[in-house]
């Protein structure tokens, strides 16, 4: 092999390496640190997506509207009361109890959902 | 009466036993305009006349009248459903104006605003003070009553109501109901008129005579319409057992965006088109949401109601009109 293609394979190793390094499969063996990821509902179409989600407690949901109609997301026993959410607003709770958590849009009563919190 | 019109009559009869008045056919009849035919219901009956014949002659006279019911307004939504909800406000006004019969007064079956905004309400009656008639009514629909639970939409239309708004009036031997079904829904439920208003309107029925024609407007349909879609009233049976006695019941309502009818016994439910943006059929869409139409066909699908009151009938006829 020549100096040229050594040195280009010992590069390709290097970022393989570098690849490696910074990738979660690496990661997680050395922290116990849990990876978080944001805990988010879709709204679109007149429904919750999903229409059930189970979080940690100490999670924070965060609803989106993507549907071209206003809607709201209210707990049943009210826990939480978002305001008016238009088109790409966004409302967020923080569940800090365990529990399950139904809730609607109270100007579409028919479109229901729950949080699962455990 | 000719023998043409009694066989249609008689055919409209049957189906009204069967329990399944040809919708279509009657909605066509509904949505004609410019036609010249006016159906209207005496005594549950549905009777066609000439529409220049019944009414010309007695507009104005004995205590006969009109009034047009407008809907679902939405100021302030701004999707491409209809980028210009203030446009089609005003045509709707322009059309009320140019009615060969003014009406009264107007009635508004909510949906005022999109998003309960002041300046939302304030475009609409900036709008609607270039109508013919002065008065107009209102009842509250969902979308009036965000955030608030209705404080301003009261504060605004609420004057001369009662509870979360409701109220009644006389108008020439008519008694008009304007009920509020859109506050404290239940999750997973349908519309509401509630306990306190319900025992109000027991009482404000309760001494009329059984001759009084009645009308009755809320914005979200007091019939089952669609439960799926949220399209109906949960408590609505109780507040027409108070009507039971009375000959004529006329419902309108608003909050489907699209004409429909029912007629049951002594009363006929009404729903009227909206003047921003069309929905689709019961069941014809994943959602109750607004219906994307070409541009050019936009204001075939919006409209308003001309209802007529034709005293020596003891009838009223409503008759649909699109903006085009």
């Amino acid at each position: 092999m020549t100096n040229k293609h050594l040195w280009f394979s010992g590069l390709v190793v290097a970022v393989v390496m570098g690849l490696l390094l910074g990738s979660p499969l690496l990661r997680a063996g050395n922290n116990d640190q849990p990876v978080t990821v944001p805990a988010a509902v879709k709204i679109d179409n007149f429904s919750f997506g999903p229409q059930s989600l189970t979080v940690p407690v100490g999670a924070t949901v965060t609803w989106t509207n993507r549907d071209d109609i206003p809607h709201t997301a209210v707990s049943t026993e009210g826990v939480f009361k978002s305001k008016v959410m238009d088109t790409d607003e966004k409302f967020s709770y923080t569940f800090t109890k365990a529990g399950t958590y139904s809730y609607y849009c109270t100007i579409h009563p028919k479109m229901t959902g729950k949080v699962v919190v455990q | 009466m000719t023998d043409q019109k009694r066989d249609v009559i008689d055919q409209n009869l049957q189906d009204l036993n069967n329990d399944g008045i040809d919708r279509r056919g009657f909605l066509k009849c509904m949505a004609w305009a410019g036609t010249g035919l006016v159906w209207t219901m005496s005594g549950g009956v549905p009777v066609s006349r000439a529409f220049a014949k019944s009414m010309g002659s007695g507009a104005g006279k004995g205590g006969d009248f009109s009034f047009v019911q407008i809907s679902d307004s939405h100021m302030g939504f701004n999707k491409p459903a209809n980028p210009d909800v203030v446009a089609t406000l005003q045509a709707a006004v322009n059309k009320v104006n140019g009615l060969p019969n003014q009406p009264d007064f107007l009635l508004h079956t909510g949906d005022i605003s999109h998003l309960s905004r002041p300046e939302q309400f304030d475009t609409v009656d900036q709008v609607l003070k270039s109508a013919s008639a002065k008065d107009v009514f209102f009842v509250p629909g969902e979308h009036d009553v965000l955030d608030d639970n209705g404080k301003s939409y009261l504060e605004r239309y609420g004057k001369n109501a009662q509870g979360a708004g409701w109220y009644s009036f006389e108008h020439k031997g008519v008694h008009f109901i304007g009920l509020v079904n859109v506050l404290n829904l239940k999750a997973g439920g349908l519309g509401s008129l509630g306990g306190e208003q319900l025992e109000w309107m027991e009482k404000d029925v309760k001494n009329l005579k059984h001759s009084t024609p009645i009308v009755v407007f809320a914005h979200i349909p007091l019939w089952t319409v669609y439960p799926e879609w949220g399209w109906g009233t949960e408590d609505s049976a109780q507040a027409l057992s108070y009507l039971k006695k009375f000959g004529s019941v006329t419902v309108l309502n608003g909050h489907i965006h699209q004409t429909m009818q029912k007629v049951e016994g002594n009363v006929t439910f009404h729903t009227a088109m909206s003047t921003a943006f069309p929905q689709p059929q019961p069941g014809k869409a994943d959602s109750p949401g607004p219906l994307k139409v070409p541009a050019e066909q936009l204001r075939s699908l919006l409209g308003i109601t001309d209802v007529n009151y034709v005293r020596r009938q003891h009838s009223l006829a409503i008759v649909d009109s699109t903006l085009a």
